[in-house]
């Protein structure tokens, strides 16, 4: 393993792991690893789920305990027993689910734990005056009376990275801190970011996001499989290169487009929307999707994406608008009744709307399938065998035992697992939210593959993706939503991602309701 | 960030004012809701009954008749703050009674038997904290081995009912501080400076906070080095000390230990306090709502033996407000998390 | 034989085993069964009768605790059943008339059915949750059991409603072929349609399942008012074998019991995977050690100190942390299941 020279040449670091290793049983999480943060830069660490990222994080930060290797901190040895030793050492970690107390009030959320008290008790004005100040020091205007729990998620997890520097914080570790943000703020995070920086900080930096990492980052470390690939230096490793590190392999279709966009848009569309919307977020969406299309829809964080797919699949009501399929106007009281029209919709949280994790694989892969045969009409088990297998073997689900837990295959192989469950269905259009959020790179191109072949073989997609690469790469048309509303819908093989950032992040911003 | 706070349009000022007031007090609501409940049973049964049921004895009375639930409901209240459940303070009330009358009738100074209770119940308060926190195992669980654990040891105390004539114990409950035609007995002023203690523990110490943290998110206040281990387990041993506690003041009230004492208990203790606004599923709560709630009961309660009806009316009644309430809070929490 | 070992009903089914065993060692009565008049008579037999109302019991308990739900109003229910029996027997002009029994069975089940119902309906179409929801029949029903029986213990002479609980069906005593029947009944009907697979998903993931179409209310509706109709049974049985409508001492304390008969069976508080099997076995165990303590002369009202310790002692053995102890006491030879174990916990985690 050859290791590239510290290109800064910067005395001592403010973090040195050597010989980092972890076990899980017999499974080595982290096996070997190197890792330096010298103070006052932005380090990324790149890898594919399973790398070994969270596992690293997690021995930096207390959570875990190192099998063998050494941490130091200032060049001493440190042997951290929970997360709050670390943060007492200056270690302190915002995570991508936002780890915070939605029930107490913001000022809480950013001093329990360091809050001062006289003889024992708290004061609420001094800490929320406390509070005031790192709030302000972030740009941020909340109160920080109020719960918590009543702010978007973008500002909960703002204020957990208010909590983080509001200590004496030498290395913060940023775990997907920007894939609930929209561009705008993460702007206002980078500038966060630089501002720590320079006074002296190390951040620990993760993302999905090549674009954010190569803006933002003095250094990139990259994992594989548990092992350290190397350590470079952004100038010195382009996109692609970095890639084929994550990947171990040549990844050329990851530039190229899955299928040719159709040329033509057919006449008469499958699924027509006149005026869709509902008061979750949506606000008269017209919509049309043809047979064999991919509609990607693209628009920042709450500009009605998934409130439009909700409202198109019957998860939510529909205050207003009509729908038509096939040109006979349809109402989906449900999402089964929804479903029984062959429109099948996947959640962006895969977790909690997703899988049944204790479920087998067999069984959440004819779920859907059975509830709408109902609960008499069994299907009977070798049919359910069968239909499982050949749709785990067509999706290439790994691993490929049926009767494992779901809850125990890697984040791609369970979206594949709820893809399955609706291809089960048989539908014509499938509404696709985020399906490739939070999944690692080689995964994420097995999904886009998979839907344009869906495409070709006839079946109508809406594709919802934050990553606007993505949704151009995979989709034929692209609707752009701002402000919950739909603001155009354009074929994309004539955009380019600035043309949609550009409708996208438009400054007009049309505040009215109903 | 202003985009982020006017992401969702205000659709006009007024519901904006009151969705912001919702917001903020949302956790307040259901006590208050508990409040006005009690003033309007407190002022409809005075007029009733022609003014004779707000009367300085019988208000005293409510709190003399209810001092021990009173205590048990403010430990139940830490306990379910952090979305657990204390099953056992019935039987560890009806254990701690019924050993303590034993050791009082041996002859004991109640110098030693009355910490002798209160360490008794805050062990089993102990083991149900350790069970729930460093074994894995449900509150629900956990807690019920207290009950079966708490009732079974009540019965090997004694089979029978003990009286006690030790008179520090009596002079609890005979004492009669008196203000007027209002009195306070040394137990009523006990369970007030239980409920004062509690509530001030869980607004401003850290440790309350704490509680609150654990319901809130366990995981999240575990990453925020909140000291959760010791705050969970913590919160048995206070219900369990309760128990003990109100163990003793029913043994003073009833001058007597019986191993039956408090059987069912625990329902009315839980009633109580999510009437008093305290969610079950964590995070939100007030000791002075779970007050309000045993208030509620309490007068529920006289009411009934007001009108001379059957007592087994009172759970029918209790039953029908526990509804009442959690269909309120259902649509209060619905609606701030809607707005959320 | 790991396989054996790791299956679920390994270690529920050899308490069971132990407890009968040390039984008979420690007294030879304890396993002899007599025939007399063509029925079967002994300690085990009457294990198999008495065990009927928990074993129903339990058995709508796991179909709640299944949808992720708890139902603690089955001790208030079997006080309305019974009482509603008891008192249209005890009006009636022929107290001993089939038709009387059959109308006061019926009559019976249908109140519980309807209390079941009420349950679901405040957990599936209001949303509340389901201890809370459950506590309110709870306080209220057996309050309204009294009232149904004017706050006294109504006597009943009825010669053949006393055979429900009593009597011999063949060899065997009716009632252990009534927990028998509604055991089948279930268990086919959960296994057989989809059900149970049902059931499970919605009890794992509510909001996955609807989206997935999966009409979980009811689902939900389904099991509370399983749980209220086989809790009317359970009470129709109890008060067939005292033959007096008790309404503060039928069913009490039996949700807590029946509770601990499924966590016993290994199915979890959490919802989701449930086994009919296990709960069999559960109720077995506590039935049996019920009559244990009864065996070993220990006064019955000293009896929860013995259940206080099986629950800790059972819980203990479910902990993780002990299973860790385990290992490293027991050093290398089973770290093989440790990997699968620790790599669940890492994605539940992650």
């Amino acid at each position: 393993m050859t290791r590239n020279n510290h290109p800064m040449g910067q005395p001592t670091p403010l973090v040195e792991m050597e010989h980092a290793t972890v076990r899980f049983g017999t499974t080595l999480a982290l096996d070997d690893v190197a890792l330096r943060l010298y103070p006052g830069e932005v380090h990324s660490l790149m890898g594919e789920n399973g790398a070994g990222k969270s596992t690293l994080i997690k021995a930096l930060t207390g959570a875990l305990r190192l099998d063998a290797g050494t941490l130091t901190i200032d060049g001493t040895a440190m042997r951290f027993a929970t997360p709050y030793d670390a943060q007492r050492h200056g270690i302190s970690a915002v995570y991508q689910e936002i780890n915070l107390l939605p029930n107490l009030s913001v000022a809480e959320n950013i001093r329990l734990g360091r809050e001062h008290r006289s003889h024992g008790l708290i004061s609420p004005r001094r800490m929320e005056r406390e509070a005031a100040v790192v709030l302000s020091e972030l740009g941020l205007s909340v109160d920080p009376h109020s719960p918590l729990g009543s702010h978007p998620v973008a500002v909960q997890q703002l204020v957990a990275i208010a909590r983080a520097i509001s200590t004496d914080v030498r290395v913060l570790v940023l775990d997907e801190p920007t894939s609930s943000l929209d561009s705008d703020e993460v702007a206002e995070l980078f500038r966060v970011i630089r501002d720590l920086k320079e006074r002296g900080v190390a951040i620990l930096f993760i993302s999905h996001f090549l674009d954010q990492v190569y803006e933002i980052s003095d250094r990139i470390t990259v994992l594989r499989d548990g092992a350290l690939v190397g350590e470079y230096l952004p100038t010195d490793l382009l996109r692609i290169e970095l890639m084929q590190k994550m990947l171990g392999h040549d990844a050329p279709e990851l530039l190229s487009r899955p299928r040719p966009a159709s040329a033509a848009v057919p006449a008469e569309p499958y699924l027509k929307g006149r005026g869709v919307t509902s008061s979750l977020g949506i606000c008269d969406a017209d919509v049309d999707l043809a047979e064999g299309e991919v509609l990607g829809v693209a628009g920042l964080l709450g500009s009605g994406r998934t409130a439009l797919a909700r409202a198109l699949t019957g998860i939510d009501a529909l205050d207003r608008g009509e729908l038509s399929i096939d040109g006979r106007p349809v109402r989906f009281a449900s999402p089964r009744a929804a479903m029984k029209h062959r429109v099948a919709y996947s959640s962006e949280n895969r977790r909690t709307e997703g899988i049944v994790g204790d479920l087998s694989v067999l069984d959440n892969i004819t779920l859907a399938l059975q509830a709408q045969r109902g609960v008499f009409r069994k299907i009977p088990p070798a049919r359910q065998r069968e239909l499982a297998a050949s749709w785990a073997e067509a999706l290439r689900i790994r691993p490929s035992d049926l009767d494992r837990p779901v809850r125990t295959l890697s984040g791609g192989n369970q979206q594949k697992v709820m893809l399955a469950r609706l291809l089960a269905l048989s539908p014509r259009v499938l509404v696709l939210d985020e399906p490739t959020r939070g999944i690692d790179v080689g995964a994420k191109v097995e999904v886009q593959n998979l839907v344009a072949d869906l495409a070709t073989n006839g079946l109508s997609v809406v594709f919802i993706s934050a990553e606007l690469e993505e949704v151009l790469r995979v989709s034929d048309r692209v609707a752009v939503l701002r402000d919950e509303r739909v603001v155009d819908t354009l074929e994309s093989a004539t955009l380019t991602v600035d043309a949609v950032l550009a409708l996208v992040a438009s400054p007009e911003t049309t505040e009215e309701g109903e | 960030m202003t985009a982020v706070e006017t992401e969702k349009a205000p659709r006009n000022a007024v519901f904006a004012g009151i969705d912001t007031f919702v917001n903020r007090h949302a956790s307040v609501l259901p006590t208050v809701a508990a409040a006005v409940i009690l003033s309007v049973l407190l002022v409809g049964a005075n007029i009733r009954f022609d003014g004779r049921f707000l009367t300085p004895g019988n208000i005293s009375a409510l709190l003399l008749n209810n001092a021990f639930l009173m205590v048990l409901a403010v430990g139940m209240t830490f306990v379910i703050v952090t979305a657990g459940i204390d099953l056992s303070v019935g039987s560890v009330m009806g254990f701690t009674g019924i050993l303590g009358a034993s050791m009082l009738s041996g002859g004991v100074p109640a110098i030693v038997v009355i910490p002798t209770m209160l360490v008794a119940g805050a062990l089993i308060g102990l083991l149900i904290g350790v069970l729930v926190q460093y074994f894995n195992v449900q509150p629900f669980i956990a807690s019920l081995a207290g009950l079966f654990l708490g009732r079974g040891l009540a019965y090997v105390v004694s089979l029978n009912s003990i009286r006690v004539e030790d008179p520090v114990v009596l002079w609890l409950q005979t004492t009669r501080f008196r203000l007027g035609d209002w009195y306070i007995t040394p137990t009523g002023i006990i369970a007030l400076v239980v409920v004062a203690i509690g509530a001030l523990v869980m607004q401003y110490t850290r440790f309350g906070r704490t509680v609150y943290a654990v319901g809130g998110s366990e995981s999240s206040a575990e990453l925020m080095g909140l000291k959760v281990a010791r705050t969970k387990v913590m919160v048995y041993v206070i219900s369990g000390l309760c128990g003990g506690l109100a163990g003793l003041l029913l043994t003073a009230f009833s001058g007597a230990g019986y191993p039956r004492y408090g059987i069912g208990t625990e329902l009315d203790v839980i009633a109580t306090v999510v009437i008093g606004g305290t969610l079950l599923a964590g995070g939100r709560g007030y000791v002075l709502g779970s007050m309000i709630g045993v208030f509620v009961f309490a007068t529920i309660t006289t009411i009934i033996s007001f009108m001379g009806a059957e007592q087994s009316w009172t759970h029918i009644i209790v039953g029908g407000l526990l509804l009442l309430f959690i269909v309120v809070q259902r649509a209060i929490v619905a609606r701030t998390s809607r707005t959320g | 034989m790991t396989a054996i070992i790791k299956h679920r009903l390994f270690w529920p089914a050899s308490a069971l085993v132990v407890l009968i065993t040390v039984n008979m060692l420690a007294n030879a009565s304890f396993a002899r069964i007599t025939v007399r008049d063509g029925h079967l008579y002994g300690a085990l037999i009457d294990i198999l009768r008495q065990s009927a109302p928990l074993m129903l019991v339990a058995l709508g308990m796991t179909l709640v605790i299944a949808t992720r739900g708890i139902d603690l109003s089955v001790g208030a229910i079997m006080a309305v059943s019974g009482a509603v029996a008891l008192t249209i027997i005890d009006g009636s002009e022929d107290p001993g008339g089939f038709g009387t029994i059959m109308i006061a069975i019926l009559v019976a089940l249908l109140v519980s059915l309807v209390l079941g119902a009420w349950n679901g309906f405040l957990v599936s179409v209001l949303g509340i949750q389901p201890i809370i929801a459950t506590l309110v029949l709870m306080l209220a029903g057996r309050g309204t059991a009294l009232l149904i029986t004017s706050g006294e213990i109504t006597t009943v002479v009825s010669a053949p409603f006393k055979q429900i609980a009593s009597g011999y069906l063949v060899i065997l005593p009716v009632a252990f072929f009534i927990w028998v029947a509604a055991v089948v009944v279930v268990g086919v009907v959960e296994r057989r349609t989809a059900l149970g697979m049902l059931t499970e998903a919605v009890g794992i993931n509510p909001e996955a399942s609807r989206l997935a179409g999966v009409r979980s209310r009811g689902i939900i509706w389904t099991a509370y008012i399983a749980s209220g109709v086989l809790a009317g049974v359970a009470g129709i049985i109890y008060s067939s074998n005292t033959m007096a409508a008790d309404a503060n001492s039928a069913g009490y304390l039996i949700e807590l019991y029946a509770i601990l008969a499924v966590v016993l069976g290994g199915t979890s508080l959490m919802g989701g995977k449930f086994s009919i099997a296990g709960t069999v076995i559960g109720v077995l165990i506590v039935q049996t050690l019920e009559s244990t303590i009864l065996f070993l002369g220990v006064a019955p009202a000293k009896s929860p100190v013995f259940f206080a310790l099986v629950v800790i002692f059972v819980v203990l053995v479910q902990s993780p942390r002990v299973h860790r102890w385990g290992r490293s006491v027991f050093g290398s030879s089973r770290t093989s299941s440790a990997p699968d174990e620790d790599a669940e916990k890492k994605e539940v985690a992650a």
